[in-house]
Protein backbone atom coordinates (compact mmCIF):
# COMPACT_ATOMS: atom_id res chain seq x y z
CA UNK A 1 0.00 0.00 0.00
CA UNK A 2 1.17 3.51 -1.24
CA UNK A 3 1.29 6.49 1.42
CA UNK A 4 0.36 4.33 4.25
CA UNK A 5 -1.87 6.39 6.99
CA UNK A 6 0.24 7.71 9.84
CA UNK A 7 -0.52 9.97 12.61
CA UNK A 8 1.77 12.21 14.34
CA UNK A 9 2.42 15.13 16.37
CA UNK A 10 2.79 17.71 13.70
CA UNK A 11 2.19 21.75 14.85
CA UNK A 12 2.90 25.21 13.33
CA UNK A 13 3.47 28.59 15.52
CA UNK A 14 1.57 31.09 13.55
CA UNK A 15 0.75 34.84 14.11
CA UNK A 16 4.64 35.32 15.21
CA UNK A 17 5.11 38.39 12.26
CA UNK A 18 1.49 39.49 11.63
CA UNK A 19 -1.30 38.49 14.57
CA UNK A 20 -4.61 36.92 13.50
CA UNK A 21 -6.75 39.88 13.56
CA UNK A 22 -10.01 38.15 14.90
CA UNK A 23 -13.87 38.99 14.03
CA UNK A 24 -14.01 40.39 17.82
CA UNK A 25 -11.74 43.19 17.08
CA UNK A 26 -9.08 41.69 19.04
CA UNK A 27 -5.73 40.15 17.52
CA UNK A 28 -4.06 37.09 18.32
CA UNK A 29 -0.71 36.65 18.47
CA UNK A 30 2.00 33.41 18.67
CA UNK A 31 -0.96 30.58 18.74
CA UNK A 32 -0.47 27.09 17.29
CA UNK A 33 -2.37 25.03 14.94
CA UNK A 34 -1.84 21.16 14.97
CA UNK A 35 -2.18 19.49 12.19
CA UNK A 36 -1.77 16.17 9.99
CA UNK A 37 -1.18 15.23 6.08
CA UNK A 38 -2.08 12.37 4.57
CA UNK A 39 -0.73 11.31 0.95
CA UNK A 40 1.89 14.01 -0.75
CA UNK A 41 1.98 17.09 -2.61
CA UNK A 42 2.92 17.14 -5.98
CA UNK A 43 4.94 18.83 -7.85
CA UNK A 44 3.00 21.18 -9.18
CA UNK A 45 1.57 21.59 -5.47
CA UNK A 46 -2.02 21.26 -6.83
CA UNK A 47 -3.42 18.34 -5.56
CA UNK A 48 -3.90 19.62 -1.83
CA UNK A 49 -7.78 18.57 -0.27
CA UNK A 50 -8.35 20.28 3.26
CA UNK A 51 -10.28 18.48 5.53
CA UNK A 52 -12.17 20.70 8.13
CA UNK A 53 -13.88 18.83 10.77
CA UNK A 54 -16.95 19.85 13.11
CA UNK A 55 -17.29 20.68 16.51
CA UNK A 56 -16.55 17.78 18.01
CA UNK A 57 -13.70 16.62 15.32
CA UNK A 58 -10.13 16.85 15.61
CA UNK A 59 -7.13 16.70 13.37
CA UNK A 60 -7.15 13.07 13.08
CA UNK A 61 -9.08 12.51 10.50
CA UNK A 62 -7.58 9.10 8.93
CA UNK A 63 -5.42 6.43 9.95
CA UNK A 64 -5.94 5.86 14.05
CA UNK A 65 -6.48 8.24 16.41
CA UNK A 66 -3.20 8.05 18.78
CA UNK A 67 -5.11 9.21 22.08
CA UNK A 68 -8.32 7.32 21.44
CA UNK A 69 -6.53 4.78 19.96
CA UNK A 70 -9.87 4.37 17.33
CA UNK A 71 -10.03 5.19 13.73
CA UNK A 72 -9.43 8.31 12.71
CA UNK A 73 -13.60 10.45 12.58
CA UNK A 74 -13.51 10.16 8.98
CA UNK A 75 -11.22 7.34 8.06
CA UNK A 76 -14.04 5.66 6.12
CA UNK A 77 -13.34 8.52 3.50
CA UNK A 78 -9.87 9.51 3.43
CA UNK A 79 -6.99 6.54 2.51
CA UNK A 80 -5.50 5.05 -0.37
CA UNK A 81 -8.29 3.91 -3.17
CA UNK A 82 -10.92 5.43 -0.52
CA UNK A 83 -12.83 8.52 -2.26
CA UNK A 84 -10.42 10.96 -0.37
CA UNK A 85 -7.35 9.21 -2.18
CA UNK A 86 -4.05 9.61 -0.45
CA UNK A 87 -2.68 8.13 -3.45
CA UNK A 88 -3.78 10.78 -5.25
CA UNK A 89 -4.12 13.45 -3.43
CA UNK A 90 -2.46 15.46 -0.56
CA UNK A 91 -4.72 15.92 2.61
CA UNK A 92 -4.46 18.39 5.24
CA UNK A 93 -6.74 18.32 8.97
CA UNK A 94 -5.69 20.43 11.57
CA UNK A 95 -7.23 21.06 15.01
CA UNK A 96 -9.37 24.28 14.40
CA UNK A 97 -8.88 27.23 16.59
CA UNK A 98 -10.21 27.34 19.98
CA UNK A 99 -10.82 23.33 19.09
CA UNK A 100 -8.66 20.91 22.45
CA UNK A 101 -5.76 18.41 20.95
CA UNK A 102 -3.18 21.18 20.91
CA UNK A 103 -4.34 23.99 18.91
CA UNK A 104 -4.79 27.59 20.75
CA UNK A 105 -8.11 27.41 22.76
CA UNK A 106 -9.36 27.82 26.62
CA UNK A 107 -6.99 25.01 27.92
CA UNK A 108 -3.72 25.99 26.36
CA UNK A 109 -1.55 28.39 27.93
CA UNK A 110 -1.58 31.91 26.88
CA UNK A 111 2.25 32.49 26.19
CA UNK A 112 1.73 36.01 27.47
CA UNK A 113 1.06 35.84 30.88
CA UNK A 114 1.80 31.81 31.12
CA UNK A 115 -0.94 30.78 32.73
CA UNK A 116 -3.70 28.30 31.14
CA UNK A 117 -5.93 30.44 28.95
CA UNK A 118 -9.47 29.84 30.24
CA UNK A 119 -12.46 32.35 29.73
CA UNK A 120 -9.47 34.69 28.88
CA UNK A 121 -9.37 33.05 25.48
CA UNK A 122 -10.70 35.56 23.27
CA UNK A 123 -14.33 34.56 21.43
CA UNK A 124 -13.81 33.64 18.35
CA UNK A 125 -15.68 32.79 14.68
CA UNK A 126 -15.74 30.63 11.99
CA UNK A 127 -14.28 32.92 9.84
CA UNK A 128 -11.63 33.45 12.80
CA UNK A 129 -10.36 29.77 12.05
CA UNK A 130 -11.10 30.04 8.51
CA UNK A 131 -7.98 32.48 8.41
CA UNK A 132 -5.85 30.56 11.06
CA UNK A 133 -6.45 27.93 8.61
CA UNK A 134 -5.31 30.19 5.96
CA UNK A 135 -2.25 31.04 7.71
CA UNK A 136 -0.95 27.46 8.31
CA UNK A 137 -1.95 26.46 4.22
CA UNK A 138 0.60 29.60 3.89
CA UNK A 139 2.94 28.72 6.20
CA UNK A 140 3.21 25.13 4.53
CA UNK A 141 3.77 27.34 1.09
CA UNK A 142 0.39 25.91 -0.78
CA UNK A 143 -0.97 28.43 -2.86
CA UNK A 144 -4.17 26.72 -4.36
CA UNK A 145 -6.59 24.44 -2.92
CA UNK A 146 -8.19 21.73 -5.13
CA UNK A 147 -10.95 21.25 -2.83
CA UNK A 148 -11.84 22.30 0.50
CA UNK A 149 -14.21 19.55 2.36
CA UNK A 150 -16.28 20.05 5.31
CA UNK A 151 -19.55 18.66 7.45
CA UNK A 152 -21.88 20.29 9.71
CA UNK A 153 -19.72 22.86 11.48
CA UNK A 154 -16.69 21.79 8.74
CA UNK A 155 -19.12 22.80 6.02
CA UNK A 156 -19.59 26.26 7.30
CA UNK A 157 -15.55 26.72 7.39
CA UNK A 158 -15.85 25.08 3.44
CA UNK A 159 -18.53 27.74 2.81
CA UNK A 160 -16.57 31.18 4.40
CA UNK A 161 -13.36 29.54 2.60
CA UNK A 162 -15.03 29.90 -0.49
CA UNK A 163 -16.48 33.04 0.30
CA UNK A 164 -13.10 34.69 1.51
CA UNK A 165 -10.68 33.03 -0.57
CA UNK A 166 -11.95 31.94 -3.91
CA UNK A 167 -8.21 32.51 -5.67
CA UNK A 168 -7.13 29.75 -3.42
CA UNK A 169 -10.02 27.24 -3.31
CA UNK A 170 -11.07 25.58 -6.68
CA UNK A 171 -13.56 23.52 -5.48
CA UNK A 172 -15.69 23.35 -2.37
CA UNK A 173 -17.67 20.38 -0.80
CA UNK A 174 -19.93 21.73 1.94
CA UNK A 175 -21.70 18.84 3.40
CA UNK A 176 -24.89 18.15 5.93
CA UNK A 177 -24.73 21.72 6.51
CA UNK A 178 -26.09 25.46 6.04
CA UNK A 179 -25.29 29.25 5.74
CA UNK A 180 -26.08 30.35 9.19
CA UNK A 181 -26.91 29.35 12.34
CA UNK A 182 -30.92 29.07 13.20
CA UNK A 183 -32.45 29.88 16.28
CA UNK A 184 -33.11 25.73 16.99
CA UNK A 185 -29.57 25.47 16.29
CA UNK A 186 -28.84 28.47 18.75
CA UNK A 187 -31.23 26.73 21.21
CA UNK A 188 -29.86 23.44 21.57
CA UNK A 189 -26.38 24.35 21.52
CA UNK A 190 -27.71 26.67 24.76
CA UNK A 191 -29.06 23.80 26.50
CA UNK A 192 -25.54 22.05 26.14
CA UNK A 193 -23.53 25.22 27.32
CA UNK A 194 -25.94 26.01 30.28
CA UNK A 195 -25.42 22.28 31.68
CA UNK A 196 -21.74 22.95 31.38
CA UNK A 197 -21.58 25.85 33.21
CA UNK A 198 -24.16 24.92 35.50
CA UNK A 199 -21.71 21.89 36.60
CA UNK A 200 -20.20 23.00 40.19
CA UNK A 201 -16.86 21.38 38.71
CA UNK A 202 -16.98 23.90 36.12
CA UNK A 203 -15.80 26.66 38.41
CA UNK A 204 -16.69 29.81 36.29
CA UNK A 205 -14.34 28.40 33.56
CA UNK A 206 -11.11 28.16 36.03
CA UNK A 207 -11.71 23.90 36.42
CA UNK A 208 -7.70 23.56 35.28
CA UNK A 209 -6.50 25.21 37.78
CA UNK A 210 -8.94 23.50 40.54
CA UNK A 211 -8.00 21.04 39.23
CA UNK A 212 -11.36 19.59 38.71
CA UNK A 213 -13.37 18.85 35.44
CA UNK A 214 -17.01 19.55 34.25
CA UNK A 215 -17.79 15.59 33.32
CA UNK A 216 -21.40 15.74 34.00
CA UNK A 217 -22.03 19.01 32.42
CA UNK A 218 -20.15 18.18 29.12
CA UNK A 219 -21.50 14.57 29.22
CA UNK A 220 -24.73 15.74 29.37
CA UNK A 221 -24.43 18.35 26.88
CA UNK A 222 -22.85 15.39 24.32
CA UNK A 223 -26.00 13.43 25.33
CA UNK A 224 -28.62 16.38 24.22
CA UNK A 225 -26.59 17.16 21.30
CA UNK A 226 -26.18 13.06 20.07
CA UNK A 227 -29.95 12.98 20.01
CA UNK A 228 -29.71 15.95 17.67
CA UNK A 229 -27.12 14.16 15.09
CA UNK A 230 -29.31 10.69 14.75
CA UNK A 231 -33.17 10.56 13.15
CA UNK A 232 -36.12 9.25 15.01
CA UNK A 233 -35.73 6.46 12.51
CA UNK A 234 -32.26 5.35 12.79
CA UNK A 235 -33.26 5.87 17.31
CA UNK A 236 -36.51 3.79 17.06
CA UNK A 237 -34.28 1.18 14.38
CA UNK A 238 -31.57 0.93 17.00
CA UNK A 239 -32.96 0.33 20.04
CA UNK A 240 -36.93 0.69 19.68
CA UNK A 241 -37.96 0.36 23.41
CA UNK A 242 -35.50 -2.57 24.12
CA UNK A 243 -34.34 -2.89 27.58
CA UNK A 244 -30.49 -2.82 28.88
CA UNK A 245 -29.76 -6.45 30.15
CA UNK A 246 -32.97 -6.79 32.10
CA UNK A 247 -36.23 -8.48 31.71
CA UNK A 248 -38.46 -6.16 32.92
CA UNK A 249 -38.91 -2.69 33.79
CA UNK A 250 -37.60 -1.88 37.19
CA UNK A 251 -39.91 0.74 38.54
CA UNK A 252 -36.63 3.02 39.07
CA UNK A 253 -34.12 5.56 37.54
CA UNK A 254 -31.38 3.40 37.12
CA UNK A 255 -30.83 2.61 32.93
CA UNK A 256 -34.11 0.58 32.07
CA UNK A 257 -34.05 1.03 28.29
CA UNK A 258 -30.97 0.46 25.96
CA UNK A 259 -31.17 4.15 24.34
CA UNK A 260 -30.29 5.55 27.87
CA UNK A 261 -27.34 3.13 27.98
CA UNK A 262 -26.29 4.62 24.95
CA UNK A 263 -27.33 8.05 25.40
CA UNK A 264 -24.97 7.46 28.70
CA UNK A 265 -22.16 5.88 26.80
CA UNK A 266 -22.01 8.76 24.58
CA UNK A 267 -21.47 11.31 26.80
CA UNK A 268 -18.58 9.00 28.86
CA UNK A 269 -16.78 8.55 25.97
CA UNK A 270 -16.74 12.33 24.78
CA UNK A 271 -15.15 13.62 28.04
CA UNK A 272 -12.69 11.32 28.32
CA UNK A 273 -11.40 13.21 25.47
CA UNK A 274 -13.12 16.44 24.83
CA UNK A 275 -12.35 19.95 26.93
CA UNK A 276 -15.52 21.53 28.17
CA UNK A 277 -14.90 25.52 27.35
CA UNK A 278 -13.48 24.19 23.87
CA UNK A 279 -17.42 23.26 23.88
CA UNK A 280 -18.35 26.56 25.03
CA UNK A 281 -16.35 28.21 22.45
CA UNK A 282 -16.88 26.20 19.41
CA UNK A 283 -20.84 26.06 19.82
CA UNK A 284 -20.54 29.80 20.24
CA UNK A 285 -18.31 30.28 16.98
CA UNK A 286 -21.23 27.84 15.68
CA UNK A 287 -24.22 30.02 16.75
CA UNK A 288 -22.62 33.65 15.17
CA UNK A 289 -22.11 32.43 11.68
CA UNK A 290 -24.31 33.64 9.61
CA UNK A 291 -22.30 34.05 6.01
CA UNK A 292 -25.20 36.45 4.57
CA UNK A 293 -25.01 38.77 7.32
CA UNK A 294 -20.80 39.52 6.21
CA UNK A 295 -22.12 41.20 3.44
CA UNK A 296 -24.65 43.43 1.70
CA UNK A 297 -27.34 41.84 -0.11
CA UNK A 298 -26.07 38.48 1.36
CA UNK A 299 -25.52 35.38 -0.06
CA UNK A 300 -25.87 36.32 -3.77
CA UNK A 301 -23.52 38.88 -3.45
CA UNK A 302 -20.70 36.57 -1.85
CA UNK A 303 -20.59 34.19 -4.07
CA UNK A 304 -21.08 36.99 -7.33
CA UNK A 305 -18.58 35.87 -9.56
CA UNK A 306 -16.97 32.76 -7.73
CA UNK A 307 -14.68 31.07 -9.86
CA UNK A 308 -15.32 28.04 -7.01
CA UNK A 309 -16.72 24.81 -8.09
CA UNK A 310 -18.97 23.70 -5.62
CA UNK A 311 -20.68 20.39 -4.71
CA UNK A 312 -23.39 20.29 -1.90
CA UNK A 313 -24.63 17.17 -0.11
CA UNK A 314 -27.59 17.38 2.23
CA UNK A 315 -29.15 14.00 3.93
CA UNK A 316 -32.92 13.47 4.10
CA UNK A 317 -33.16 12.73 7.58
CA UNK A 318 -30.79 15.29 8.39
CA UNK A 319 -33.11 17.97 10.83
CA UNK A 320 -30.03 20.10 12.65
CA UNK A 321 -29.58 21.34 9.17
CA UNK A 322 -31.97 20.21 6.63
CA UNK A 323 -32.20 19.90 2.82
CA UNK A 324 -33.95 23.13 2.65
CA UNK A 325 -31.12 25.22 4.00
CA UNK A 326 -28.65 23.82 1.69
CA UNK A 327 -31.05 24.20 -1.60
CA UNK A 328 -30.92 28.16 -0.65
CA UNK A 329 -27.12 27.46 -0.62
CA UNK A 330 -27.61 25.89 -3.76
CA UNK A 331 -30.37 28.27 -5.24
CA UNK A 332 -27.82 31.32 -4.23
CA UNK A 333 -25.24 30.02 -6.27
CA UNK A 334 -27.53 29.47 -9.09
CA UNK A 335 -28.46 33.09 -9.07
CA UNK A 336 -25.23 34.13 -9.50
CA UNK A 337 -24.05 31.31 -12.41
CA UNK A 338 -21.73 29.82 -9.68
CA UNK A 339 -20.92 26.31 -11.07
CA UNK A 340 -23.13 24.07 -8.75
CA UNK A 341 -23.83 20.54 -7.78
CA UNK A 342 -26.59 19.28 -5.80
CA UNK A 343 -27.02 15.87 -4.44
CA UNK A 344 -29.08 15.00 -1.26
CA UNK A 345 -28.62 11.76 -0.12
CA UNK A 346 -31.52 9.26 1.32
CA UNK A 347 -30.52 7.88 4.70
CA UNK A 348 -32.20 7.66 8.16
CA UNK A 349 -29.24 8.02 9.77
CA UNK A 350 -29.42 11.71 10.18
CA UNK A 351 -26.98 14.38 10.30
CA UNK A 352 -24.00 12.18 11.11
CA UNK A 353 -24.91 9.76 8.14
CA UNK A 354 -21.43 11.85 6.47
CA UNK A 355 -19.54 10.20 9.12
CA UNK A 356 -20.82 6.94 8.02
CA UNK A 357 -20.18 4.40 5.38
CA UNK A 358 -23.10 5.85 2.79
CA UNK A 359 -22.22 4.56 -0.32
CA UNK A 360 -24.37 7.05 -2.32
CA UNK A 361 -22.18 9.81 -0.74
CA UNK A 362 -18.85 8.05 -1.11
CA UNK A 363 -19.52 7.66 -4.94
CA UNK A 364 -20.66 11.53 -4.94
CA UNK A 365 -17.82 12.65 -3.35
CA UNK A 366 -15.37 10.41 -5.12
CA UNK A 367 -16.37 11.69 -9.10
CA UNK A 368 -16.77 15.26 -7.95
CA UNK A 369 -12.93 15.39 -7.18
CA UNK A 370 -11.77 13.04 -9.83
CA UNK A 371 -14.06 15.36 -12.02
CA UNK A 372 -12.75 18.42 -10.56
CA UNK A 373 -8.71 17.00 -10.72
CA UNK A 374 -9.47 15.58 -14.68
CA UNK A 375 -10.56 19.59 -15.16
CA UNK A 376 -7.35 21.02 -13.78
CA UNK A 377 -5.20 18.51 -15.47
CA UNK A 378 -3.97 15.46 -13.44
CA UNK B 1 -34.37 11.73 -26.85
CA UNK B 2 -32.29 9.69 -29.20
CA UNK B 3 -28.75 9.93 -30.47
CA UNK B 4 -30.36 11.27 -33.82
CA UNK B 5 -31.06 14.62 -31.24
CA UNK B 6 -27.67 14.64 -29.92
CA UNK B 7 -25.93 15.01 -33.44
CA UNK B 8 -28.26 17.75 -34.10
CA UNK B 9 -28.26 19.55 -31.26
CA UNK B 10 -24.13 18.92 -31.01
CA UNK B 11 -24.00 21.05 -34.23
CA UNK B 12 -26.14 23.67 -33.10
CA UNK B 13 -24.28 24.16 -30.09
CA UNK B 14 -20.75 26.15 -30.57
CA UNK B 15 -17.61 25.26 -28.92
CA UNK B 16 -16.72 27.19 -25.20
CA UNK B 17 -20.56 27.51 -24.33
CA UNK B 18 -22.04 27.66 -21.36
CA UNK B 19 -24.73 25.70 -21.47
CA UNK B 20 -28.07 24.03 -19.09
CA UNK B 21 -29.20 20.94 -20.27
CA UNK B 22 -32.97 21.03 -18.23
CA UNK B 23 -34.26 17.58 -17.41
CA UNK B 24 -30.81 16.03 -18.08
CA UNK B 25 -31.56 12.47 -16.57
CA UNK B 26 -29.06 10.20 -16.04
CA UNK B 27 -26.43 12.92 -18.16
CA UNK B 28 -26.33 11.50 -21.45
CA UNK B 29 -26.44 14.54 -23.34
CA UNK B 30 -23.68 16.46 -21.32
CA UNK B 31 -21.31 13.24 -21.40
CA UNK B 32 -22.02 13.05 -25.35
CA UNK B 33 -21.20 17.14 -25.93
CA UNK B 34 -18.46 16.88 -23.18
CA UNK B 35 -17.00 14.45 -25.71
CA UNK B 36 -16.48 16.17 -28.84
CA UNK B 37 -17.04 19.74 -27.84
CA UNK B 38 -15.96 22.44 -25.13
CA UNK B 39 -18.65 23.40 -22.98
CA UNK B 40 -19.26 23.84 -19.63
CA UNK B 41 -22.14 22.26 -18.45
CA UNK B 42 -24.61 21.83 -16.60
CA UNK B 43 -27.81 20.29 -15.86
CA UNK B 44 -31.07 20.80 -13.54
CA UNK B 45 -32.67 17.63 -13.42
CA UNK B 46 -35.85 16.69 -10.94
CA UNK B 47 -35.08 13.01 -10.29
CA UNK B 48 -32.79 13.06 -7.10
CA UNK B 49 -31.46 9.29 -8.02
CA UNK B 50 -30.53 10.78 -11.54
CA UNK B 51 -28.62 13.34 -10.06
CA UNK B 52 -26.27 11.29 -7.97
CA UNK B 53 -25.50 9.38 -10.95
CA UNK B 54 -24.71 12.46 -12.64
CA UNK B 55 -22.95 14.23 -10.21
CA UNK B 56 -21.08 11.09 -9.61
CA UNK B 57 -19.88 10.95 -13.57
CA UNK B 58 -18.68 14.38 -12.65
CA UNK B 59 -21.21 16.53 -14.45
CA UNK B 60 -22.20 19.83 -12.33
CA UNK B 61 -25.57 18.70 -12.18
CA UNK B 62 -28.84 20.48 -9.20
CA UNK B 63 -31.57 18.99 -8.47
CA UNK B 64 -34.93 21.01 -9.63
CA UNK B 65 -37.99 21.92 -11.43
CA UNK B 66 -38.27 23.07 -14.75
CA UNK B 67 -41.40 25.12 -13.67
CA UNK B 68 -40.54 26.46 -10.41
CA UNK B 69 -36.28 26.80 -10.25
CA UNK B 70 -35.78 28.39 -13.57
CA UNK B 71 -36.62 31.97 -11.98
CA UNK B 72 -33.08 31.89 -9.83
CA UNK B 73 -30.78 31.54 -12.61
CA UNK B 74 -29.66 35.12 -13.72
CA UNK B 75 -30.79 36.56 -17.26
CA UNK B 76 -29.02 35.60 -20.15
CA UNK B 77 -26.42 33.52 -18.16
CA UNK B 78 -25.94 30.19 -20.47
CA UNK B 79 -25.39 30.58 -24.06
CA UNK B 80 -27.83 27.51 -24.09
CA UNK B 81 -29.99 25.87 -22.59
CA UNK B 82 -32.04 22.86 -23.80
CA UNK B 83 -35.12 21.22 -23.00
CA UNK B 84 -35.50 18.27 -24.45
CA UNK B 85 -39.23 16.29 -24.94
CA UNK B 86 -40.03 18.15 -21.90
CA UNK B 87 -42.19 21.16 -22.19
CA UNK B 88 -45.14 18.97 -22.90
CA UNK B 89 -44.85 17.66 -19.52
CA UNK B 90 -44.27 20.96 -17.24
CA UNK B 91 -47.11 22.97 -15.76
CA UNK B 92 -46.61 26.15 -17.63
CA UNK B 93 -45.43 25.84 -21.16
CA UNK B 94 -45.67 29.53 -21.82
CA UNK B 95 -44.01 30.64 -18.52
CA UNK B 96 -41.26 28.35 -19.00
CA UNK B 97 -40.73 29.20 -22.64
CA UNK B 98 -40.24 32.43 -21.74
CA UNK B 99 -37.70 31.70 -19.00
CA UNK B 100 -36.03 29.62 -21.01
CA UNK B 101 -35.52 32.52 -23.48
CA UNK B 102 -34.44 34.90 -20.65
CA UNK B 103 -31.71 32.97 -19.14
CA UNK B 104 -30.20 31.45 -22.06
CA UNK B 105 -28.73 33.39 -25.74
CA UNK B 106 -30.55 30.55 -27.18
CA UNK B 107 -33.05 28.00 -26.31
CA UNK B 108 -33.06 24.73 -27.88
CA UNK B 109 -36.34 23.02 -27.39
CA UNK B 110 -37.59 19.48 -28.91
CA UNK B 111 -41.10 17.86 -28.00
CA UNK B 112 -43.54 15.60 -29.92
CA UNK B 113 -45.94 16.70 -32.58
CA UNK B 114 -49.59 16.21 -31.95
CA UNK B 115 -50.57 17.33 -35.38
CA UNK B 116 -48.78 14.68 -37.02
CA UNK B 117 -50.23 12.65 -39.52
CA UNK B 118 -50.06 9.32 -37.03
CA UNK B 119 -52.52 10.61 -34.73
CA UNK B 120 -54.90 12.70 -36.96
CA UNK B 121 -55.63 9.15 -38.12
CA UNK B 122 -55.47 7.16 -35.25
CA UNK B 123 -58.17 9.96 -34.08
CA UNK B 124 -59.73 9.92 -36.90
CA UNK B 125 -60.52 6.17 -36.96
CA UNK B 126 -59.83 4.75 -33.51
CA UNK B 127 -61.49 7.64 -31.47
CA UNK B 128 -59.20 6.68 -28.72
CA UNK B 129 -56.25 8.90 -27.50
CA UNK B 130 -52.99 7.89 -29.95
CA UNK B 131 -50.82 6.23 -28.29
CA UNK B 132 -47.20 6.40 -30.93
CA UNK B 133 -43.38 5.50 -30.56
CA UNK B 134 -42.80 9.07 -29.30
CA UNK B 135 -45.88 8.82 -27.28
CA UNK B 136 -46.12 5.90 -25.07
CA UNK B 137 -48.26 6.39 -22.64
CA UNK B 138 -51.88 5.73 -22.09
CA UNK B 139 -53.80 8.64 -21.50
CA UNK B 140 -54.61 8.14 -18.00
CA UNK B 141 -50.56 7.47 -17.27
CA UNK B 142 -48.85 10.54 -19.45
CA UNK B 143 -46.48 12.86 -17.71
CA UNK B 144 -47.56 14.88 -21.23
CA UNK B 145 -50.52 17.17 -19.92
CA UNK B 146 -49.83 20.12 -22.35
CA UNK B 147 -49.26 18.64 -25.35
CA UNK B 148 -49.05 20.40 -28.96
CA UNK B 149 -48.54 20.38 -32.38
CA UNK B 150 -45.76 22.18 -34.16
CA UNK B 151 -48.34 24.80 -35.67
CA UNK B 152 -49.16 25.56 -31.76
CA UNK B 153 -45.90 25.80 -30.44
CA UNK B 154 -44.76 28.44 -33.51
CA UNK B 155 -47.75 30.39 -32.32
CA UNK B 156 -46.86 30.43 -28.23
CA UNK B 157 -43.69 31.73 -29.57
CA UNK B 158 -44.87 34.59 -32.18
CA UNK B 159 -47.76 35.83 -28.78
CA UNK B 160 -44.53 36.21 -26.78
CA UNK B 161 -41.99 37.52 -29.18
CA UNK B 162 -39.51 34.64 -29.53
CA UNK B 163 -37.89 33.99 -32.55
CA UNK B 164 -37.41 31.26 -34.13
CA UNK B 165 -33.66 30.83 -35.46
CA UNK B 166 -33.28 27.31 -36.53
CA UNK B 167 -36.06 24.54 -37.27
CA UNK B 168 -35.46 21.04 -38.03
CA UNK B 169 -38.40 18.71 -38.22
CA UNK B 170 -37.70 14.67 -37.70
CA UNK B 171 -39.36 11.86 -38.86
CA UNK B 172 -40.43 8.87 -36.69
CA UNK B 173 -36.39 7.37 -36.90
CA UNK B 174 -35.32 11.05 -35.50
CA UNK B 175 -33.79 12.02 -38.79
CA UNK B 176 -34.33 14.94 -40.37
CA UNK B 177 -36.90 15.15 -43.19
CA UNK B 178 -35.47 16.80 -46.23
CA UNK B 179 -38.05 15.91 -48.68
CA UNK B 180 -39.08 19.27 -49.72
CA UNK B 181 -43.11 18.63 -49.40
CA UNK B 182 -42.75 16.76 -46.39
CA UNK B 183 -40.96 20.02 -44.87
CA UNK B 184 -43.57 22.35 -46.08
CA UNK B 185 -46.37 20.37 -44.41
CA UNK B 186 -44.13 19.65 -41.65
CA UNK B 187 -47.16 19.68 -39.39
CA UNK B 188 -48.48 16.66 -40.67
CA UNK B 189 -45.44 14.73 -41.83
CA UNK B 190 -42.93 15.08 -38.55
CA UNK B 191 -43.17 13.49 -35.72
CA UNK B 192 -41.09 15.85 -33.63
CA UNK B 193 -39.50 19.23 -33.85
CA UNK B 194 -36.60 20.39 -32.35
CA UNK B 195 -36.23 24.71 -32.47
CA UNK B 196 -33.41 27.25 -31.67
CA UNK B 197 -35.40 30.20 -30.22
CA UNK B 198 -34.20 33.58 -29.42
CA UNK B 199 -35.38 36.55 -27.54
Amino acid sequence: MKNKIKNSKKFALLGIKKPLKLDNGKNLKNFKIFYQTYGKLNKSKNNTILICHALSGDQYAAGQNPITKRPGWWSKAIGPNLPIDTNKFFVICSNILGGCLGSSGPKEINPKTKRVFNMSFPVITIRDMVNAQKMLIDELGIKKLLCVIGGSAGGFQALQWAANYPEIVISAIPIATSFRHSAQNIAFHEVGRQAIMSDPNWCNGNYINKKKRPEKGLSVARMLAHITYLSEEAFQRKFGRNLQNKLSLTYGFKTDFQVESYLKYQGQTFVDRFDANSYLYITRAMDYFDLPSQKKDGLKNIFKNTPVKFCVISFTSDWVYPTKYSKEIVDSLNAVGANVSFVEIQTDKGHDAFLLDEKEFNGTVRGFLKATANKIGF
Amino acid sequence: MNRLDFEIIKNVIKDNSRILDIGCENGELLKFLNKGKKIDGRGLEISQKNVNICVKHGLSVVQGDADKDLISYPSKSFDFVILSQTLQATRSPEKVLNELTRISKRAIVSFPNFGTWLVRLKLLFKGVMPQLKSLPHTWYTTPNIHLCTIKDFKQLCNKNSIKIEQNFYLDKNGKKITNFIKKFFNNFFSLSGLFVLKK
